[in-house]
């Protein structure tokens, strides 16, 4: 049975990934999860030097789901390059670092340093919806989304996989915009902007007052975004928004997704990601499929 | 090591209004400190998260752990409708807890407010058993005194109520002023105005204070990022003055952290 799949030249041993800033750097989870089961890590949004994030409350639950304001708090490269590097490289995984910023200049000052470090990927992070300045702006206009990607584009020395922000009115005109600004695969959905109020306090339950919603509360919206994005272009895809189990993943894999990643549900099951590896094979057994990338987009009306 | 299991109801009761009581038998009894915790999953799958409550109290072989939590949101009312010999998953065993060891030899003081009172049940008994003197505040809204008999056993208890009903009447500051119980360390947990205070108390009289924070969590072991409290110096995770509760936490130094 094969379950390996490649994006851009990557091969992933399966399609299972976690989803940028639900896992860390995999640090906090290895003693939960076996990172050696997953087909990569993609890790928490790195800028060029580090972040304080939001005020708190930064997080709230809500049905089927929850909302985040985190900010993108975190180290920035040169602690990624000196701790979570060597640290990621002791499992038998791809490293995929998920890159954020201000400005075109900060994403490019990120990639530049990490160009000779052995990381396997750049997920460009156009997406945050809780970050004020930047972040999404370069992931809602397209024109604005094709220029970001050529740049980082011309200075990458690796695959580049440009992360979509659902928040938009049509996630096909982002991804050809990708794709036309030379991308060498999309991901998505990063999160939804929501909100929560305390009707006991009239307040909002965030300090951000809006947050991006994601877990299983997201996924129907996730799978038709994947699947419209998947057919406008020939790039592949990484799905993600919601997924819970094994059959959640195979859905995306059919819709059109090359890989998966799993996000909020690693915070309900620390196990989630070696379930779902299992689960596909299991599922592959049961329907007698040889190779995984067989249920590719073999969706069918 | 951390881990999600699942563990055995093995009394579950209400001890007053919301306030209810849980034992539940785990081998994560056998580890925890004082000022830990664990989180409990609800069952129903549209609340994904655990919610963190304070280890209260371990049984004398070690097997079991006691919860006392109070129902207020969705989540714990549905917690607390569950019964003995049921099972809950959990995840454990969580945060820093105090360092019984650093207060050898000195006069400890612990304040609990509401529903802060839990975990000083257990730091008072394992103070006693290292032969520690300490003395316990516990402040309450009303006469609903749950916990103060467990801590009677313990230790020198006084209590305060803002009601009057029992003992000094106002907050746990009051009834430590009236009751002049000075100590070299404070040790104190409950609402963020009460640690406020406390922390400013303990600076004005010399006092080494320890306070456990609390924060909204998502994931409880330091991945998300979502349950920071600001520090005086910089974090050992971000670099930055923003550090994590779940682990570089709850337990904090007040002088560490910015309220
Ligand atoms: C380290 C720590 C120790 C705690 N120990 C205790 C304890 O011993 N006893 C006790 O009764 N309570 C304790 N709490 C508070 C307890 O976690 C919340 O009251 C509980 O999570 C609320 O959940 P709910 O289902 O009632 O509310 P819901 O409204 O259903 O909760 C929605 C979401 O918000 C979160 N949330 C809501 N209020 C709080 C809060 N005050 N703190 C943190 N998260 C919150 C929930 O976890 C959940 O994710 C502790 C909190 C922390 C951080
Ligand atoms: C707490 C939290 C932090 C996140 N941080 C990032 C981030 O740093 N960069 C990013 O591109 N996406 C981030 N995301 C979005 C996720 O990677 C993912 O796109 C989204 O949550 C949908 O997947 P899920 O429903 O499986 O969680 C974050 C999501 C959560 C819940
Ligand atoms: S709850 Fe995720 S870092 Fe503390």
């Amino acid at each position: 049975m094969n379950t390996a799949v490649t994006i851009a030249g990557v091969e992933l041993k399966n399609p299972v990934m976690s989803a940028s800033g639900t896992f860390g750097s995999g640090h906090e989870y290895s003693e939960m999860t076996d990172l050696n089961r997953l087909g990569a890590v993609v890790t928490k949004g790195v800028a060029d030097r580090p972040w304080e994030g939001n005020p708190t409350p930064r997080v709230t639950e809500v049905c089927g789901g929850m909302l985040n304001a985190i900010g993108l708090q975190n180290p920035g490269v040169d602690v990624f390059i000196e701790r979570d590097i060597p640290f990621l490289k002791q499992f038998d995984t791809r490293i995929i670092v998920n890159v954020c910023g201000h400005s075109v200049e900060e994403y490019l000052n990120v990639v530049e340093k990490l160009n000779d470090q052995p990381v396997d990927a750049y997920e460009i992070n156009v997406s945050c919806p809780n970050v004020k300045q930047g972040a999404l702006a370069f992931g809602q206009d397209a024109k604005v989304l094709e220029d970001t990607t050529r740049r980082i584009r011309d200075v990458a020395k690796k695959p580049v996989i440009m992360k979509l922000s659902p928040n938009v009115t049509s996630i096909k005109d982002m991804a050809l915009a990708a794709e036309a600004g030379g991308a060498d695969a999309i991901s998505l959905i990063n999160t939804l902007i929501g909100m929560k109020i305390d009707i006991e306090k009239k307040r909002f339950v965030l300090a951000n007052r809006t947050g991006g919603l994601s877990g299983p509360a997201v996924k129907p919206v996730a799978l038709r975004m994947v699947y419209e994005a998947a057919h406008a272009v020939k790039l592949p895809v990484i799905g993600m928004g919601g997924i819970a189990c094994a059959e959640d993943a195979i859905e995306f894999l059919l819709a059109g997704a090359t890989a998966v990643a799993v996000g909020t549900m690693n915070f309900a099951e620390p196990r989630t990601m070696e379930k779902v590896a299992e689960g596909i094979e299991a599922y592959m057994k049961k329907h007698g499929i040889d190779d995984v990338k067989e249920l590719i987009a073999a969706v069918q009306d | 090591m951390k881990r999600k299991e699942e563990a055995l109801i093995a009394e579950h009761s209400c001890l007053c209004g919301e306030i209810h009581s849980l034992w539940l038998e785990t081998p994560m009894a056998a580890e925890a400190k004082p000022g830990q915790f664990i989180g409990i999953y609800p069952k129903d799958g549209a609340r994904l998260l655990m919610r963190p409550i304070s280890i209260c109290d371990v049984d004398a072989e070690r097997k079991k752990l006691r919860l006392v939590y109070r129902a207020g949101g969705a989540g714990t009312k549905e917690i607390s409708g569950y019964k003995a010999s049921e099972k809950m998953d959990i995840l454990g065993v969580l945060g820093n807890g105090y360092d019984v060891e650093k207060m050898k030899g000195r006069k400890v003081l612990l304040l609990g407010g509401g529903i802060g009172i839990p975990p000083m049940l257990l730091l008072a008994r394992e103070l006693d058993a290292a032969g520690i003197a300490c003395n316990a505040v516990l402040g309450y809204a009303d006469g609903r005194d749950f916990l103060h008999r467990e801590f009677d056993t313990l230790c020198n208890t006084y209590v305060a109520t803002m009601d009057g009903s029992l003992g000094t009447k106002g907050t746990v500051i009051d009834a430590l002023k009236e009751n002049m119980l000075f100590s070299d360390i404070v040790c104190a947990c409950g609402p963020m105005p009460m640690l406020r205070a406390v922390k400013e108390f303990a600076k004005d009289t010399g006092m080494k204070a320890y306070l456990s924070l609390e924060e909204r969590m998502a994931c409880g072991v330091g991945a998300c990022l979502g349950c920071v409290t600001k520090t005086k110096n910089t974090d050992p995770h971000t670099h930055v003055n923003n550090t994590r509760i779940c682990v570089e936490g709850p337990v904090f130094d007040a002088e560490e952290v910015l309220l």
